[in-house]
Protein backbone atom coordinates (compact mmCIF):
# COMPACT_ATOMS: atom_id res chain seq x y z
CA UNK A 1 0.00 0.00 0.00
CA UNK A 2 0.89 3.13 -0.50
CA UNK A 3 0.50 7.00 0.94
CA UNK A 4 -2.34 7.88 -0.71
CA UNK A 5 -3.03 12.20 0.49
CA UNK A 6 -1.38 14.21 -1.98
CA UNK A 7 2.18 14.88 0.64
CA UNK A 8 2.59 18.10 1.48
CA UNK A 9 6.45 20.37 1.54
CA UNK A 10 7.10 22.01 4.96
CA UNK A 11 9.50 24.50 5.35
CA UNK A 12 11.89 25.46 8.15
CA UNK A 13 12.98 28.72 7.95
CA UNK A 14 15.98 29.33 9.81
CA UNK A 15 17.06 32.79 10.94
CA UNK A 16 20.62 31.98 12.68
CA UNK A 17 23.74 31.89 10.14
CA UNK A 18 24.99 28.53 9.32
CA UNK A 19 29.05 28.49 9.79
CA UNK A 20 30.17 26.36 6.69
CA UNK A 21 32.95 24.09 6.52
CA UNK A 22 34.58 26.15 3.67
CA UNK A 23 34.48 29.39 6.13
CA UNK A 24 31.75 30.96 4.73
CA UNK A 25 28.74 31.59 6.44
CA UNK A 26 25.00 31.35 5.42
CA UNK A 27 23.27 34.37 6.97
CA UNK A 28 19.50 32.40 6.91
CA UNK A 29 18.34 29.91 5.23
CA UNK A 30 15.16 27.54 4.86
CA UNK A 31 14.64 23.79 4.42
CA UNK A 32 11.94 22.01 2.66
CA UNK A 33 11.01 18.81 4.15
CA UNK A 34 8.50 15.95 3.91
CA UNK A 35 6.98 13.73 6.82
CA UNK A 36 5.20 10.46 6.68
CA UNK A 37 3.24 8.63 9.51
CA UNK A 38 2.94 9.66 13.21
CA UNK A 39 5.36 11.06 15.54
CA UNK A 40 5.04 8.68 18.69
CA UNK A 41 3.81 10.58 21.72
CA UNK A 42 7.56 10.21 23.20
CA UNK A 43 9.12 11.03 19.62
CA UNK A 44 10.82 8.09 19.56
CA UNK A 45 10.17 6.33 16.36
CA UNK A 46 11.10 9.21 14.21
CA UNK A 47 13.32 8.31 11.16
CA UNK A 48 15.73 10.73 8.84
CA UNK A 49 16.20 9.32 5.04
CA UNK A 50 19.12 11.11 3.69
CA UNK A 51 18.91 11.63 0.19
CA UNK A 52 21.24 11.21 -3.13
CA UNK A 53 22.36 13.32 -5.15
CA UNK A 54 19.84 14.12 -7.36
CA UNK A 55 16.72 13.10 -4.71
CA UNK A 56 14.83 15.66 -2.86
CA UNK A 57 12.36 15.66 0.05
CA UNK A 58 9.81 13.98 -1.46
CA UNK A 59 10.94 10.48 -0.53
CA UNK A 60 7.30 8.71 -0.69
CA UNK A 61 3.73 9.03 -1.58
CA UNK A 62 2.13 11.13 -4.38
CA UNK A 63 2.49 14.44 -3.80
CA UNK A 64 0.02 17.14 -5.85
CA UNK A 65 1.62 17.04 -9.48
CA UNK A 66 0.69 12.74 -9.69
CA UNK A 67 4.48 12.91 -8.43
CA UNK A 68 5.91 9.39 -6.75
CA UNK A 69 8.40 9.71 -4.07
CA UNK A 70 12.08 8.41 -5.51
CA UNK A 71 12.11 5.85 -2.61
CA UNK A 72 8.24 4.60 -2.51
CA UNK A 73 8.88 1.27 -3.12
CA UNK A 74 10.44 1.11 0.41
CA UNK A 75 8.33 3.82 2.59
CA UNK A 76 4.77 3.18 3.43
CA UNK A 77 2.43 1.44 5.42
CA UNK A 78 3.31 -2.40 5.77
CA UNK A 79 6.67 -1.68 3.45
CA UNK A 80 10.13 -2.27 4.82
CA UNK A 81 10.48 1.33 6.31
CA UNK A 82 6.81 1.06 7.60
CA UNK A 83 5.11 4.11 8.04
CA UNK A 84 2.55 2.87 10.33
CA UNK A 85 5.08 2.23 12.73
CA UNK A 86 7.78 5.18 12.10
CA UNK A 87 7.46 8.91 11.39
CA UNK A 88 9.35 9.40 8.31
CA UNK A 89 11.32 12.76 7.59
CA UNK A 90 12.76 13.31 4.43
CA UNK A 91 14.43 17.00 3.35
CA UNK A 92 15.57 18.65 0.97
CA UNK A 93 19.30 19.07 1.50
CA UNK A 94 20.78 22.69 1.41
CA UNK A 95 22.19 23.87 -1.81
CA UNK A 96 19.15 21.76 -3.68
CA UNK A 97 16.80 22.94 -6.17
CA UNK A 98 13.52 21.82 -4.90
CA UNK A 99 12.49 23.93 -2.15
CA UNK A 100 15.40 24.52 0.38
CA UNK A 101 17.98 27.11 -0.21
CA UNK A 102 19.97 26.96 -3.14
CA UNK A 103 21.26 28.65 -5.80
CA UNK A 104 17.79 29.31 -7.14
CA UNK A 105 16.74 31.03 -4.07
CA UNK A 106 17.40 34.83 -3.45
CA UNK A 107 20.34 36.12 -2.05
CA UNK A 108 18.96 38.20 0.96
CA UNK A 109 22.10 40.24 0.70
CA UNK A 110 21.08 41.95 -2.70
CA UNK A 111 18.09 40.79 -4.04
CA UNK A 112 19.21 38.49 -6.80
CA UNK A 113 19.32 35.10 -7.44
CA UNK A 114 22.10 33.12 -5.79
CA UNK A 115 22.99 31.69 -8.68
CA UNK A 116 26.98 30.77 -8.81
CA UNK A 117 27.28 33.01 -5.93
CA UNK A 118 25.97 30.39 -3.21
CA UNK A 119 28.64 28.84 -0.99
CA UNK A 120 29.82 25.57 -1.71
CA UNK A 121 28.51 23.02 1.22
CA UNK A 122 29.59 19.70 2.55
CA UNK A 123 28.01 17.14 4.17
CA UNK A 124 29.05 18.38 7.27
CA UNK A 125 26.82 21.13 6.72
CA UNK A 126 24.31 19.36 5.36
CA UNK A 127 24.46 17.51 8.28
CA UNK A 128 24.23 20.65 10.76
CA UNK A 129 21.10 22.11 9.13
CA UNK A 130 19.40 18.40 9.38
CA UNK A 131 19.85 18.91 13.09
CA UNK A 132 18.35 21.86 13.36
CA UNK A 133 15.50 20.14 12.11
CA UNK A 134 15.48 17.57 13.84
CA UNK A 135 15.42 19.99 17.46
CA UNK A 136 12.36 22.01 15.24
CA UNK A 137 10.70 18.32 15.23
CA UNK A 138 11.97 17.78 19.24
CA UNK A 139 13.24 15.17 18.44
CA UNK A 140 15.63 13.71 20.85
CA UNK A 141 17.35 10.98 19.03
CA UNK A 142 16.50 9.45 15.56
CA UNK A 143 15.62 5.41 15.75
CA UNK A 144 17.27 5.30 12.57
CA UNK A 145 18.89 7.42 9.89
CA UNK A 146 18.61 5.51 6.76
CA UNK A 147 20.71 6.58 2.67
CA UNK A 148 21.44 5.07 -0.10
CA UNK A 149 24.69 6.56 -2.18
CA UNK A 150 25.27 10.06 -1.23
CA UNK A 151 22.67 9.15 1.30
CA UNK A 152 24.68 6.75 2.76
CA UNK A 153 27.43 9.42 3.21
CA UNK A 154 25.39 11.60 5.25
CA UNK A 155 24.57 8.61 7.57
CA UNK A 156 27.87 8.30 8.27
CA UNK A 157 28.57 11.70 8.97
CA UNK A 158 25.72 11.91 10.96
CA UNK A 159 26.82 8.99 12.82
CA UNK A 160 30.07 10.38 13.79
CA UNK A 161 29.13 14.08 13.85
CA UNK A 162 25.82 13.61 16.76
CA UNK A 163 26.71 10.13 17.98
CA UNK A 164 24.07 10.15 20.80
CA UNK A 165 21.50 11.42 18.22
CA UNK A 166 21.70 8.45 16.10
CA UNK A 167 20.24 5.13 17.18
CA UNK A 168 20.85 3.03 14.20
CA UNK A 169 22.41 3.85 11.06
CA UNK A 170 21.82 2.39 8.06
CA UNK A 171 24.49 2.99 4.94
CA UNK A 172 23.77 1.55 1.19
CA UNK A 173 25.67 1.55 -1.54
CA UNK A 174 28.47 3.93 -0.08
CA UNK A 175 31.77 4.71 0.07
CA UNK A 176 33.90 6.07 3.18
CA UNK A 177 35.10 8.82 0.65
CA UNK A 178 35.30 8.72 -3.01
CA UNK A 179 37.84 7.09 -5.40
CA UNK A 180 40.26 9.93 -7.81
CA UNK A 181 37.95 7.88 -10.21
CA UNK A 182 34.99 8.66 -8.63
CA UNK A 183 36.00 12.44 -8.45
CA UNK A 184 37.00 12.63 -12.13
CA UNK A 185 33.71 11.46 -13.61
CA UNK A 186 31.96 14.23 -11.32
CA UNK A 187 34.78 16.21 -13.10
CA UNK A 188 33.91 15.60 -16.76
CA UNK A 189 30.12 16.02 -15.69
CA UNK A 190 31.25 19.50 -13.52
CA UNK A 191 33.19 20.42 -17.14
CA UNK A 192 30.45 19.47 -19.62
CA UNK A 193 27.96 21.91 -17.73
CA UNK A 194 30.52 24.83 -17.70
CA UNK A 195 31.40 24.54 -20.78
CA UNK A 196 27.36 24.91 -22.10
CA UNK A 197 27.49 28.08 -23.63
CA UNK A 198 24.13 28.71 -21.81
CA UNK A 199 26.18 28.32 -18.60
CA UNK A 200 26.99 32.01 -18.51
CA UNK A 201 29.34 31.53 -15.30
CA UNK A 202 26.25 30.12 -13.53
CA UNK A 203 24.28 33.07 -14.15
CA UNK A 204 21.99 31.54 -16.74
CA UNK A 205 19.00 32.25 -14.29
CA UNK A 206 19.52 35.62 -15.01
CA UNK A 207 19.99 35.34 -18.88
CA UNK A 208 16.63 32.83 -18.51
CA UNK A 209 18.80 30.09 -20.16
CA UNK A 210 19.29 26.52 -19.42
CA UNK A 211 22.75 24.76 -19.96
CA UNK A 212 20.55 21.96 -21.01
CA UNK A 213 23.11 20.58 -23.57
CA UNK A 214 25.72 20.42 -20.26
CA UNK A 215 22.95 19.14 -18.06
CA UNK A 216 22.28 16.79 -20.57
CA UNK A 217 25.83 15.49 -21.17
CA UNK A 218 26.16 15.29 -17.20
CA UNK A 219 23.82 13.43 -16.53
CA UNK A 220 24.12 10.92 -19.18
CA UNK A 221 27.57 10.35 -17.64
CA UNK A 222 26.29 10.26 -14.04
CA UNK A 223 23.58 7.50 -15.38
CA UNK A 224 26.08 5.57 -17.01
CA UNK A 225 28.25 5.19 -13.84
CA UNK A 226 25.09 3.90 -11.79
CA UNK A 227 24.44 0.89 -14.57
CA UNK A 228 26.18 -2.36 -14.84
CA UNK A 229 27.75 -3.77 -17.88
CA UNK A 230 25.75 -7.01 -17.57
CA UNK A 231 22.40 -4.76 -17.27
CA UNK A 232 22.80 -2.67 -20.05
CA UNK A 233 24.21 -5.74 -22.26
CA UNK A 234 21.01 -7.98 -21.10
CA UNK A 235 18.23 -4.84 -22.00
CA UNK A 236 20.29 -2.99 -24.94
CA UNK A 237 22.80 -5.32 -26.08
CA UNK A 238 23.96 -4.14 -29.65
CA UNK A 239 20.31 -3.76 -30.37
CA UNK A 240 19.63 -0.83 -33.48
CA UNK A 241 17.25 1.66 -33.41
CA UNK A 242 16.49 1.68 -37.17
CA UNK A 243 16.90 -2.36 -37.54
CA UNK A 244 20.71 -1.55 -39.38
CA UNK A 245 23.70 0.23 -39.52
CA UNK A 246 23.31 3.96 -40.77
CA UNK A 247 27.03 5.36 -40.59
CA UNK A 248 26.65 8.65 -39.24
CA UNK A 249 26.44 10.17 -36.00
CA UNK A 250 22.60 10.43 -35.07
CA UNK A 251 21.11 7.74 -32.56
CA UNK A 252 22.20 4.44 -33.78
CA UNK A 253 21.34 1.84 -30.69
CA UNK A 254 19.32 1.67 -28.69
CA UNK A 255 21.65 2.20 -25.49
CA UNK A 256 22.40 5.91 -27.14
CA UNK A 257 18.60 6.82 -27.06
CA UNK A 258 18.33 5.53 -24.01
CA UNK A 259 20.65 7.96 -22.37
CA UNK A 260 20.05 10.64 -24.27
CA UNK A 261 16.65 10.40 -23.00
CA UNK A 262 17.27 10.37 -19.45
CA UNK A 263 19.78 13.03 -19.87
CA UNK A 264 17.66 15.12 -21.54
CA UNK A 265 14.64 14.33 -18.97
CA UNK A 266 16.74 14.81 -16.49
CA UNK A 267 17.75 18.70 -17.76
CA UNK A 268 14.29 19.29 -19.30
CA UNK A 269 11.56 18.06 -17.43
CA UNK A 270 13.03 17.74 -14.23
CA UNK A 271 14.45 20.98 -14.12
CA UNK A 272 17.31 20.53 -12.13
CA UNK A 273 19.47 23.11 -11.38
CA UNK A 274 22.95 23.05 -13.07
CA UNK A 275 24.39 24.91 -10.33
CA UNK A 276 23.06 22.35 -7.80
CA UNK A 277 24.42 19.41 -9.63
CA UNK A 278 27.94 21.19 -9.22
CA UNK A 279 27.21 21.83 -5.68
CA UNK A 280 25.93 18.39 -4.72
CA UNK A 281 29.39 16.48 -6.90
CA UNK A 282 31.56 18.81 -4.89
CA UNK A 283 30.33 18.26 -1.78
CA UNK A 284 30.48 14.28 -2.77
CA UNK A 285 34.22 14.78 -3.98
CA UNK A 286 35.29 16.68 -0.36
CA UNK A 287 33.80 13.99 1.52
CA UNK A 288 36.22 12.81 3.87
CA UNK A 289 35.10 12.06 7.39
CA UNK A 290 38.50 10.25 8.21
CA UNK A 291 40.36 13.59 7.27
CA UNK A 292 39.41 15.08 10.78
CA UNK A 293 41.04 12.36 12.31
CA UNK A 294 44.39 11.79 11.02
CA UNK A 295 42.57 10.16 7.65
CA UNK A 296 42.28 6.93 9.63
CA UNK A 297 38.33 5.39 9.61
CA UNK A 298 38.80 3.64 12.39
CA UNK A 299 39.56 6.86 14.09
CA UNK A 300 36.79 8.71 13.01
CA UNK A 301 33.87 5.88 13.39
CA UNK A 302 35.11 5.76 17.32
CA UNK A 303 32.57 8.90 17.49
CA UNK A 304 29.68 6.65 16.55
CA UNK A 305 27.88 4.78 19.02
CA UNK A 306 24.96 3.94 16.66
CA UNK A 307 23.86 0.19 15.38
CA UNK A 308 25.08 -0.26 11.78
CA UNK A 309 23.83 -1.87 8.64
CA UNK A 310 25.90 -2.14 5.58
CA UNK A 311 24.36 -2.92 2.38
CA UNK A 312 26.21 -3.06 -0.66
CA UNK A 313 25.57 -4.63 -4.47
CA UNK A 314 27.86 -6.99 -6.27
CA UNK A 315 27.07 -4.72 -9.55
CA UNK A 316 27.89 -1.89 -8.47
CA UNK A 317 31.07 -0.16 -9.38
CA UNK A 318 30.59 3.09 -8.62
CA UNK A 319 30.72 2.20 -4.92
CA UNK A 320 31.54 -1.55 -5.05
CA UNK A 321 31.10 -3.73 -2.05
CA UNK A 322 35.06 -3.17 -1.32
CA UNK A 323 34.15 0.43 -0.44
CA UNK A 324 31.92 -1.08 1.79
CA UNK A 325 33.81 -3.17 3.29
CA UNK A 326 36.14 -0.27 4.40
CA UNK A 327 33.43 1.05 6.46
CA UNK A 328 32.85 -2.20 8.35
CA UNK A 329 36.06 -2.72 9.01
CA UNK A 330 36.53 0.63 10.13
CA UNK A 331 33.30 -0.27 12.20
CA UNK A 332 34.76 -3.76 13.49
CA UNK A 333 37.57 -2.61 14.29
CA UNK A 334 35.67 -0.25 17.02
CA UNK A 335 33.79 -3.51 18.08
CA UNK A 336 30.87 -2.00 17.14
CA UNK A 337 27.43 -3.48 16.24
CA UNK A 338 27.39 -4.27 13.09
CA UNK A 339 25.90 -6.46 10.14
CA UNK A 340 26.58 -6.32 6.24
CA UNK A 341 24.77 -7.64 3.58
CA UNK A 342 26.16 -8.09 -0.13
CA UNK A 343 22.97 -8.30 -2.48
CA UNK A 344 23.43 -10.04 -5.78
CA UNK A 345 22.06 -7.66 -8.28
CA UNK A 346 23.01 -6.93 -12.05
CA UNK A 347 21.54 -3.15 -11.36
CA UNK A 348 25.12 -1.36 -10.65
CA UNK A 349 24.40 1.50 -8.52
CA UNK A 350 20.86 1.81 -9.23
CA UNK A 351 20.50 -1.38 -7.30
CA UNK A 352 19.59 0.20 -4.03
CA UNK A 353 16.34 1.84 -5.37
CA UNK A 354 15.19 -1.52 -7.09
CA UNK A 355 13.14 -4.59 -5.39
CA UNK A 356 15.38 -7.19 -4.68
CA UNK A 357 14.13 -10.07 -2.71
CA UNK A 358 17.29 -10.34 -0.68
CA UNK A 359 18.08 -6.56 -0.06
CA UNK A 360 14.61 -6.87 0.99
CA UNK A 361 14.26 -9.46 3.25
CA UNK A 362 17.99 -8.30 4.99
CA UNK A 363 16.37 -4.24 5.03
CA UNK A 364 12.87 -5.79 6.73
CA UNK A 365 14.56 -7.73 9.37
CA UNK A 366 16.87 -5.46 9.94
CA UNK A 367 13.81 -2.74 10.64
CA UNK A 368 12.13 -5.14 12.99
CA UNK A 369 15.37 -4.63 15.44
CA UNK A 370 15.04 -0.48 14.70
CA UNK A 371 11.37 -1.34 15.80
CA UNK A 372 12.00 -3.19 18.70
CA UNK A 373 14.87 -0.91 19.84
CA UNK A 374 12.15 1.31 19.23
CA UNK A 375 9.66 0.20 21.70
CA UNK A 376 12.32 -0.24 24.56
CA UNK A 377 13.21 3.13 24.43
CA UNK A 378 9.49 3.60 24.45
CA UNK A 379 9.30 1.18 27.38
CA UNK A 380 11.97 3.51 29.35
CA UNK A 381 10.99 6.89 29.47
CA UNK B 1 19.34 -26.71 20.35
CA UNK B 2 21.63 -29.15 18.75
CA UNK B 3 23.87 -31.25 21.44
CA UNK B 4 26.37 -30.35 19.48
CA UNK B 5 26.24 -26.60 20.87
CA UNK B 6 25.34 -27.59 24.54
CA UNK B 7 28.85 -29.41 23.97
CA UNK B 8 30.11 -26.18 22.36
CA UNK B 9 28.89 -24.19 25.09
CA UNK B 10 30.42 -25.82 27.65
CA UNK B 11 34.23 -24.88 26.16
CA UNK B 12 33.07 -20.99 26.20
CA UNK B 13 33.93 -18.60 29.67
CA UNK B 14 30.91 -16.34 30.20
CA UNK B 15 31.23 -12.80 28.89
CA UNK B 16 33.75 -13.66 26.05
CA UNK B 17 33.95 -12.23 22.72
CA UNK B 18 32.81 -15.03 20.08
CA UNK B 19 33.25 -14.93 16.39
CA UNK B 20 31.33 -17.94 14.74
CA UNK B 21 32.07 -18.53 11.29
CA UNK B 22 29.43 -19.90 9.12
CA UNK B 23 26.62 -18.92 11.28
CA UNK B 24 24.16 -20.19 9.23
CA UNK B 25 20.97 -18.63 11.22
CA UNK B 26 22.85 -17.63 14.34
CA UNK B 27 21.47 -19.99 16.31
CA UNK B 28 24.88 -20.82 18.37
CA UNK B 29 25.29 -17.57 18.96
CA UNK B 30 22.23 -16.46 20.04
CA UNK B 31 22.38 -19.30 22.63
CA UNK B 32 25.47 -18.42 23.46
CA UNK B 33 24.67 -14.59 24.01
CA UNK B 34 21.66 -15.94 26.21
CA UNK B 35 23.40 -18.48 28.44
CA UNK B 36 26.76 -17.34 28.35
CA UNK B 37 26.34 -13.46 27.57
CA UNK B 38 28.70 -13.26 25.09
CA UNK B 39 29.35 -11.05 22.25
CA UNK B 40 30.72 -10.91 18.69
CA UNK B 41 29.51 -11.56 15.38
CA UNK B 42 28.53 -14.34 12.64
CA UNK B 43 30.12 -14.62 9.48
CA UNK B 44 28.16 -16.48 6.70
CA UNK B 45 27.78 -16.53 2.61
CA UNK B 46 24.29 -17.68 2.32
CA UNK B 47 22.17 -14.71 1.95
CA UNK B 48 19.18 -16.63 3.11
CA UNK B 49 20.62 -17.14 6.16
CA UNK B 50 22.66 -14.30 6.49
CA UNK B 51 18.90 -12.46 6.53
CA UNK B 52 17.10 -15.15 9.02
CA UNK B 53 20.29 -13.85 11.18
CA UNK B 54 19.64 -10.62 10.97
CA UNK B 55 16.43 -11.54 12.04
CA UNK B 56 17.47 -12.90 14.90
CA UNK B 57 19.20 -10.54 16.26
CA UNK B 58 22.61 -11.81 15.61
CA UNK B 59 25.49 -8.81 13.87
CA UNK B 60 26.14 -11.04 10.89
CA UNK B 61 28.80 -10.28 7.96
CA UNK B 62 27.96 -11.57 4.74
CA UNK B 63 31.68 -12.81 3.43
CA UNK B 64 32.77 -15.70 1.65
CA UNK B 65 35.59 -17.12 3.43
CA UNK B 66 37.15 -19.01 0.46
CA UNK B 67 37.70 -15.19 -0.96
CA UNK B 68 37.97 -13.48 1.61
CA UNK B 69 40.86 -12.98 4.39
CA UNK B 70 39.61 -12.94 8.18
CA UNK B 71 43.02 -11.05 9.30
CA UNK B 72 41.65 -8.36 7.35
CA UNK B 73 38.71 -7.42 9.25
CA UNK B 74 40.45 -8.68 12.46
CA UNK B 75 43.05 -7.98 14.41
CA UNK B 76 45.17 -10.32 16.17
CA UNK B 77 43.53 -12.32 19.29
CA UNK B 78 40.38 -9.99 18.89
CA UNK B 79 38.07 -13.06 19.44
CA UNK B 80 38.15 -15.25 23.27
CA UNK B 81 36.91 -17.90 20.63
CA UNK B 82 36.42 -18.25 16.86
CA UNK B 83 34.04 -20.81 16.26
CA UNK B 84 33.38 -23.03 13.01
CA UNK B 85 31.20 -25.82 13.14
CA UNK B 86 30.73 -28.33 10.20
CA UNK B 87 32.31 -26.17 7.94
CA UNK B 88 35.97 -26.71 7.27
CA UNK B 89 35.20 -29.50 5.15
CA UNK B 90 34.17 -27.31 2.42
CA UNK B 91 36.38 -24.69 2.58
CA UNK B 92 38.99 -24.53 -0.65
CA UNK B 93 41.93 -23.96 1.58
CA UNK B 94 41.36 -25.56 5.53
CA UNK B 95 44.80 -25.19 6.66
CA UNK B 96 44.88 -21.48 5.45
CA UNK B 97 41.71 -20.73 7.09
CA UNK B 98 43.21 -22.36 10.35
CA UNK B 99 45.94 -20.13 10.46
CA UNK B 100 43.80 -17.27 10.29
CA UNK B 101 41.32 -18.54 12.99
CA UNK B 102 44.36 -18.86 15.12
CA UNK B 103 45.84 -14.91 14.58
CA UNK B 104 42.35 -13.50 15.34
CA UNK B 105 41.06 -15.95 17.99
CA UNK B 106 43.17 -16.60 20.83
CA UNK B 107 40.84 -20.39 21.05
CA UNK B 108 39.16 -21.58 18.43
CA UNK B 109 36.83 -24.50 18.27
CA UNK B 110 36.14 -26.81 15.45
CA UNK B 111 33.45 -29.60 14.41
CA UNK B 112 34.20 -31.76 11.64
CA UNK B 113 33.09 -35.37 10.49
CA UNK B 114 35.09 -37.75 10.49
CA UNK B 115 35.92 -39.67 7.41
CA UNK B 116 37.95 -42.27 8.92
CA UNK B 117 34.28 -43.67 10.94
CA UNK B 118 33.86 -47.34 10.50
CA UNK B 119 30.62 -47.39 8.17
CA UNK B 120 33.01 -44.54 6.11
CA UNK B 121 35.81 -47.20 5.34
CA UNK B 122 33.45 -49.95 5.41
CA UNK B 123 31.44 -48.83 2.41
CA UNK B 124 34.85 -47.81 0.43
CA UNK B 125 36.26 -51.08 1.32
CA UNK B 126 33.30 -53.74 0.58
CA UNK B 127 30.99 -51.71 -1.18
CA UNK B 128 33.45 -49.81 -3.30
CA UNK B 129 31.68 -46.99 -3.28
CA UNK B 130 31.85 -43.61 -1.67
CA UNK B 131 30.41 -43.59 1.59
CA UNK B 132 26.95 -41.75 2.48
CA UNK B 133 26.00 -42.18 5.81
CA UNK B 134 23.48 -39.99 8.70
CA UNK B 135 26.65 -37.81 9.39
CA UNK B 136 27.62 -37.46 5.12
CA UNK B 137 24.70 -37.75 3.45
CA UNK B 138 25.65 -36.48 -0.12
CA UNK B 139 26.37 -38.23 -3.08
CA UNK B 140 30.03 -38.20 -4.52
CA UNK B 141 28.87 -35.34 -6.92
CA UNK B 142 27.01 -33.46 -5.26
CA UNK B 143 28.63 -32.92 -1.73
CA UNK B 144 29.61 -29.00 -0.52
CA UNK B 145 32.34 -31.52 0.96
CA UNK B 146 35.70 -31.00 -0.61
CA UNK B 147 38.16 -31.64 1.57
CA UNK B 148 37.24 -34.54 3.92
CA UNK B 149 39.86 -35.87 6.82
CA UNK B 150 40.11 -38.14 9.13
CA UNK B 151 40.49 -37.21 12.86
CA UNK B 152 44.38 -38.74 12.51
CA UNK B 153 44.56 -36.47 9.64
CA UNK B 154 43.47 -33.09 11.21
CA UNK B 155 45.77 -34.36 14.50
CA UNK B 156 48.46 -34.57 11.71
CA UNK B 157 47.75 -31.03 10.29
CA UNK B 158 47.79 -29.58 14.10
CA UNK B 159 51.19 -31.10 15.04
CA UNK B 160 52.64 -30.17 11.23
CA UNK B 161 51.60 -26.20 12.44
CA UNK B 162 52.65 -26.29 16.03
CA UNK B 163 48.80 -26.10 16.85
CA UNK B 164 47.99 -26.97 20.49
CA UNK B 165 44.90 -29.35 20.86
CA UNK B 166 43.65 -28.04 24.31
CA UNK B 167 40.40 -30.08 24.43
CA UNK B 168 38.48 -32.85 21.91
CA UNK B 169 35.41 -34.33 22.12
CA UNK B 170 34.31 -37.50 19.64
CA UNK B 171 30.40 -38.07 19.46
CA UNK B 172 28.43 -39.95 17.19
CA UNK B 173 25.60 -38.51 14.66
CA UNK B 174 24.08 -37.61 17.68
CA UNK B 175 26.57 -35.59 19.39
CA UNK B 176 26.48 -38.77 21.50
CA UNK B 177 29.71 -40.10 23.56
CA UNK B 178 30.42 -43.70 24.60
CA UNK B 179 33.09 -45.74 25.94
CA UNK B 180 34.30 -47.19 22.62
CA UNK B 181 34.79 -43.50 20.90
CA UNK B 182 36.46 -43.06 23.42
CA UNK B 183 39.08 -45.66 23.22
CA UNK B 184 38.82 -45.92 19.25
CA UNK B 185 38.26 -42.51 18.26
CA UNK B 186 39.09 -42.49 14.41
CA UNK B 187 37.43 -45.45 14.22
CA UNK B 188 34.28 -45.14 15.85
CA UNK B 189 33.52 -41.50 16.26
CA UNK B 190 31.42 -39.85 13.68
CA UNK B 191 32.34 -36.20 14.92
CA UNK B 192 34.42 -34.81 16.69
CA UNK B 193 34.86 -31.40 18.49
CA UNK B 194 38.04 -29.85 18.98
CA UNK B 195 39.19 -27.08 20.86
CA UNK B 196 42.71 -25.63 19.70
CA UNK B 197 44.94 -23.12 20.23
CA UNK B 198 48.81 -21.38 19.09
CA UNK B 199 51.08 -23.05 20.81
Amino acid sequence: MSITNPTVTHYLAVNQPLQLTSGATLPEYELAYETYGQLNEDKSNAILICHALSGDQHVAGIDANGKKGWWDGYIGPGKVIDTDKFFVVCSNNLGGCRGSTGPTSINPQNGKVYGPDFPIVTCKDWVQSQNLLREHLDVEQWAALIGGSMGGMQVLQWAIDFPEKVRHAIVIAAAPKLSAQNIAFNEVARRAIMSDPDFHDGRFIEHDTIPKRGLTLARMLGHLTYLSDDMMGVKFGRELREGKLQYNYEVEFQVESYLRYQGEKFATKQNFDANTYLLMTKALDYFDPAADFEHDLSKALAQATAKFLVVSFTSDWRFSPQRSHEIVKALLDNDADVSYAEVKSEHGHDAFLLPNPHYEGVFRNYMKRVHQDTLAAEAQK
Amino acid sequence: MSNEFKLISDWIQPDSRVLDLGCGDGELLNYLIKTHNVNGYGMELDPDKTTQALGNGINVIQTDLNSYDLTYYFDEDSFDYVIMTQALQVVSRPDELLDEMLSIGKNCIITFPNFGHWRNRAQLMFGGTMPETETLPYHWFDTPNIHMCTFKDFEKLCEDKHIKVVARTVVNSEHESSLGMRIAPNLLGEVALYQIRKK
